[in-house]
């Protein structure tokens, strides 16, 4: 702190907090329109369909949340700096065969170690992501919707017609989408630890604030003196490093891999983020809030299906919540916006 | 160079040494001469203004300060140690913080993460304690008496509160000098005097202060001292008591005004834009002037008088409450260009690069942007008519293109404005608004530019033209508006208008001599 100022006047600085305070700032929270959202569909659905919500019941619609929780909460890292990854669907494709390919040829290989080398190859191919956009300067839904299709060929030449189902896995791993620890499935409390961790990061830490401030901002943050291409480029290798993280658990969790694995992946994922508070042009959002936004994506799916809703129109439904999302949050900043003028006026 | 400072070794109370001195610092730009001799020196302990013209070498002293520029010679002292700022941060680290008119925040981080953005404090296990920041912040703008809520977001704050924010940021990092760059621009009356006692105590803290403003009784009633600035050099220093405002104003202006920009002599002819009671709340009020044929109307005043936004106004770009805009004998439609283009009015705005032109399109195409329902037959673009077009008035105006196929973006800015001046010319305007004809132009240029405009008025076009430059508005213009604040206060005709005339207009308030 500086040599003390102090001032003649007694203090007259607005005081936050208090009861009130808690109310609002829980009424300004992001995330509470899709915890409602979330609320009201699971009510819903339980009431028509009491089916619904059994153990298994629940336990599916984790499972089915798990790999978009953990792909949304590395996309929030780049949304919330004004970027975006389009090629988080061919990443996990690439890692999901990679790891089929490993346990075929090496069967005795520790799981734990496939893992690593999962993610580090997903950091590899987020690194490339990277390196394109921070030193071409382009904006990443240009670079990275090329190396969507890049990581995607790469993916389709190395697998041809070729796929690894789960016999073809160790049983242990394939456990860990089965067996639960207090209800939760294994992968899905990996993922909730990757949401938590990424959500202190961001919440909590200096670098973690600093994607805040490029998102809000750019060019204030590169006079600021905030090393912004560095920041970037981390935070599309820790997004390649989750999506590698998600494809080891895709292989997981279905039978199947092959060249297509995770094909429309990306849009879902952003979708989810948006669904979740994340403002597309950066600056605002949680990861906790793309996390929830990822659970009911994927639960609207099952809801439907419980509802007896025809699919088809899933993605409807999808589409419309990304657009209600979008109008709340318009709204809502507006509101802001305009309440703040008037105390502001009220000040002077 | 004359070197008046009469308070050096002076008796003064003021505290020790100076707390940052810059000594005939020198910054160019290519073949622009921003700053010949920038000079100055700041007290702990005191407020310092800085004075000058718009153009005079200000912006570019401030930015040397700041860190953003790295000037080409010249001595750079703070607190007696030479420094070489290569960027912002290692002139906070020296302890200086410079306050900007607007503020650049953080639009979405809250009011006390923006103070501490990079260096907010730790609590446990390393993690950011967010309370220890709202409370470190709230102490703040107690001490600074001031009632803002540190847990609100930045968005939406007021220009005075976001200077507030920007000054407990430099308190926290214990600035030593604070740069305060034109903060009271923006600010309403009331907003001036908490900013005052805020910059006050702050002084009487030990901090040096270099405050920068057009407002003499501002500068009068603040500071201790002023250094005047003219045409990027040093001229003096005085203490403020040793001083008058006529005095100031002199050496601001005290140039002879070179025969740079001679008008030649043009018949004078009928009205063509009247304008009569012109208002908009908050903007501009009871704006009412005319222009005739063959005649030039210059609009001085200091940047932010409104002179812009009553051109774009009158042109159709921005809406007006009150008032009617006469052309040609008949009324002009009020927000609509596209009627004032028809009737026959031209407008070549301050920005080219963002307004003026289209960057990436040719020279060609970017001249007969105006004209291409003329060349076109049956509704597509004759392209032979085009280049004949554009050749024969690039020619006339003598722009300086590789190709008329070139991308305008490769052009020179004075080349560049004469690519603007053409494209309205080449239809065959009776009344052009010409907002800072000159601006970023380099001195050779700028009388091709002048030349051109002189040209314009003498074949009977009506020429209205908001200037910053002085010398441009004394040298061209048969009568001179002055604004200051939204007004016009006073309007010259060529015999009366004089640098002091002029500045005393722009700067005195409420239209009584200081």
């Amino acid at each position: 702190m500086s040599s003390a100022l102090d001032h003649k006047k007694p203090a007259t600085t607005a005081a936050p907090g208090g009861a009130r305070g808690a109310a609002a700032s829980l009424l300004r929270l992001r995330e509470l329109p899709v915890i409602i959202a979330l609320a009201l569909l699971v009510l819903v659905t339980y009431l028509v369909n009491p089916l619904f919500l059994t153990p298994q019941g629940v336990k599916d619609l984790l499972l089915n949340a798990t790999i978009v929780m953990i792909l949304a909460a590395g996309q929030t890292l780049l949304i919330i700096t004004r970027n975006i990854d389009l090629s988080v669907g061919s990443m996990l494709g690439l890692v999901a065969f990679g790891t089929g390919s490993i346990f075929s040829a090496m069967p005795d290989l520790p799981i734990f170690a496939v893992f690593v080398i999962g993610m580090a190859f997903g950091a590899l191919l987020g690194a490339v992501n990277g390196f394109l956009v921070t030193a071409a300067k382009v904006p990443a839904l240009v670079i990275t919707l090329g190396t969507l299709y890049v990581f995607r060929g790469l993916n389709n030449a190395w697998a041809g017609g070729k796929q690894y189902f789960a016999g073809d896995r160790p049983d242990a791993f394939g456990a860990l989408s089965v067996d639960t620890v207090l209800g939760f499935p294994i992968i899905t409390l990996v993922a909730i630890l990757v949401v938590a961790a990424v959500a202190v990061y961001m919440a909590g830490t200096r670098p973690g604030r600093d994607l805040y401030a490029i998102g809000s901002d750019p060019d204030a943050a590169t006079a600021f003196g905030i090393k912004v291409s560095k920041r970037v480029f981390l935070a599309f290798l820790a997004n390649g490093a989750l999506a590698g993280l998600a494809g080891v658990l895709y292989a997981s969790r279905f039978n199947s891999v092959g060249a297509t694995t995770g094909t429309g992946m990306e849009l879902t994922v952003v979708a989810a983020a948006v669904v979740g508070g994340v403002a597309i042009f950066g600056g605002s959002g949680t990861v906790t809030g793309a996390a929830l936004g990822a659970l009911l994506l994927t639960t609207i799916t099952s809801s439907l299906t419980a509802l007896r809703v025809d699919k088809f129109w899933q993605q409807a439904i999808v589409g419309v919540l990304i657009l209600t999302a979008i109008i709340i949050d318009r709204v809502a900043s507006l509101r802001t916006a305009k309440k703040l003028r008037i105390s502001e006026a009220r000040n002077v | 160079m004359q070197q008046t400072d009469s308070s050096r070794s002076g008796p003064s109370g003021e505290r020790s040494g100076p707390a940052l001195s810059l000594s005939h610092a020198a910054k160019t730009f290519g073949p622009v001469v921003a700053l010949a001799d920038g000079t100055v020196d700041i007290r702990a302990g005191e407020i310092h203004a800085l004075v000058g013209e718009n153009g005079a070498g200000k912006s570019t002293l401030v930015k040397i300060l700041a860190g953003l520029h790295h000037p080409d010679s010249g001595d750079f002292r703070v607190g007696g140690e030479s420094v070489q700022f290569r960027n912002v941060g290692d002139s906070k680290a020296a302890g200086i913080s410079v306050i900007y008119q607007e503020p650049t925040l953080f639009p979405d981080l809250s009011v006390a993460e923006n103070i501490f953005v990079g260096r907010q404090p730790k609590g446990r296990f390393g993690l950011i304690s967010k309370a220890t920041m709202v409370r470190e912040a709230g102490l703040l703008f107690e001490r600074l008496g001031v009632p803002i809520d540190p847990t609100r977001t930045a968005e939406g704050l007021s220009i005075a509160d976001q200077q507030i924010i920007e000054i407990a940021k430099a308190i926290s990092l214990d600035a030593k000098v604070l740069v305060m760059d034109e903060p009271t621009a923006a600010l309403s009356g009331v907003e001036v005097e908490r900013l005052f006692a805020v910059a006050r105590s702050l002084r009487d803290k030990g901090t040096g202060i270099l405050f920068i403003s057009h407002r003499f009784d501002e500068v009068f009633d603040l500071c201790d001292r002023i250094t005047v600035m003219r045409d990027g050099r040093y001229i003096a220093t005085h203490r403020t008591a040793d001083v008058t405002v006529a005095e100031i104003v002199r050496e601001m202006v005290g140039r002879d005004i070179e025969a740079l920009f001679p008008k030649t002599v043009a018949e004078i002819g009928d009205t063509v834009l009247k304008v009569d009671g012109l208002s908009r709340a908050g903007v501009f009020r009871d704006i009412s002037f005319d222009v005739r044929a063959g005649e030039i109307v210059a609009l001085a005043g200091l940047v932010g008088a409104g002179r812009t936004e009553v051109a774009r106004a009158v042109f159709g770009i921005d809406p007006y409450d009150a008032g009617k805009i006469s052309f040609r004998g008949s009324t002009l439609k009020p927000r609509d260009p596209q009627a004032a283009i028809t009737a026959g009015m031209g407008f070549v705005p301050e920005d080219r690069r963002k307004q003026g032109l289209v960057m990436n399109l040719s020279v060609a195409r970017n001249i007969t942007l105006t004209l291409r329902n003329k060349l076109a037959t049956a509704g597509l673009i004759n392209g032979a008519a085009e280049r004949r077009a554009a050749q024969e008035w690039s020619k006339r105006l003598q722009v300086k293109a590789g190709s008329q196929e070139h991308a305008v973006s490769t052009l020179s800015g004075g080349n560049q404005q004469k690519v603007v001046l053409a494209k309205w010319l080449a239809m065959d305007p009776h009344l052009l608004i010409i907002d800072e004809p000159t601006r970023g132009i380099d001195v050779g240029t700028k009388s091709e530019v002048h030349r051109l405009i002189s040209d314009l008025a003498g074949r009977g076009i009506a020429i209205l033209m908001i200037s910053s430059e002085l010398p441009e508005v004394l040298g061209m213009a048969d009568r001179v508006l002055v604004m200051r604040e939204g007004r016009i206060t006073a309007e010259l005709d060529r015999a009366g208008a004089n640098p002091e005339s002029v500045m005393h207009a722009a700067t005195s308030s409420s239209g009584g001599t200081p």
